[in-house]
């Protein structure tokens, strides 16, 4: 079995309202401490709304969940809000079956999650 | 009574516990599914299901220990009730835990981890955890066609 390098890229960028993170790739055991410590370093500045673009991620397991629920709790603690755009069925589904759905805001698109 | 169905490849895999490893092994269970009769969707959960249970080996069995082994096996199975499916067994040989222990947190009670076993019993019609002779643990997991992913507190022992 080949050992493949990470497949899971992280861009963000900013609008008047705080970060967009878009991730594209797969988020699993071995991805999801980059995005950890990717995620964990942009609330440093203690935004006030954090949206994550997720249109591009293929595949999602209970670790990037976790990282979510995660990351959901500290923006929430520095008093932020954290918006969830674009999820795919499948990992939609990883969410439904976590119950996490009825915890997370989530929006059809970037556009949806970043309207005033 | 599942018992094996004729004419099929069982598909057998012997890794190191490495997350490295994990993105292949969730294209070979894709791609052997698939070519066994399972549409993508179908595919897709068994490759998840068997994602979270390689996870759970990695993390708590082995406590990210890259050089361990581990051992899965696929087989299609046929079930005089429940029609065509397959047998997923993973073995391990590290930390032994009680099985009636491996349940899954509350999901009522928000938070990062435990949320692998919800997921598994999910995607599969049965989930059985035992103690394996000589150490570490047997997962064995059958999923028939027929399945569809249940939410949580529906699912089956």
């Amino acid at each position: 079995m080949n050992q493949s390098a990470s497949r899971l890229t992280i861009r963000s960028q900013y609008d008047a309202d705080g970060p967009v993170v878009t991730l594209a790739g797969e988020v699993d055991l071995r991805s999801s401490p980059q995005l950890r410590e990717a995620l964990l370093e942009i609330l440093e500045q203690r935004p006030a709304r954090l949206v994550i673009d997720l249109s591009g991620v293929e595949y999602m397991d209970s670790s990037g969940v976790g990282t979510m629920v995660e990351v959901k709790r500290r923006v929430e603690r520095d008093g932020g809000r954290i918006i969830l755009a674009g999820l795919q069925p499948r990992v939609r589904s990883v969410f439904e079956i976590t119950q996490l759905d009825r915890f997370f805001e989530i929006r059809r698109d970037v556009d949806e999650a970043t309207e005033r | 009574m599942s018992t094996p169905a004729p004419g099929r490849d069982p598909l057998e895999l012997e890794l190191l516990s490495d997350t490295a490893l994990l993105p292949g092994v969730r294209k070979t269970l894709r791609d052997w599914s698939v070519t066994h009769g399972w549409t993508p969707e179908q595919a897709g959960e068994i490759a998840l299901a068997v994602d979270e249970a390689l996870s759970n080996v990695i993390r708590h069995g082995y406590g990210y220990d890259r050089t361990q082994r581990i051992v899965l096996s696929v087989r299609s199975i046929c079930d005089s009730v429940q029609g065509e499916g397959l047998e997923i067994r993973i073995r391990d040989f590290g930390k032994q835990v009680d099985p009636l222990l491996i349940c899954g947190r509350d999901l009522a009670d928000v938070r990062p981890g435990g949320l692998g076993v919800h997921i598994i019993r999910a995607m599969m019609s049965s989930v059985e955890y035992a103690c394996a002779e000589g150490g570490g643990m047997l997962l064995v997991m059958r999923k028939f066609k027929l399945h569809r992913i249940t939410q949580p507190g529906t699912h089956g022992p």
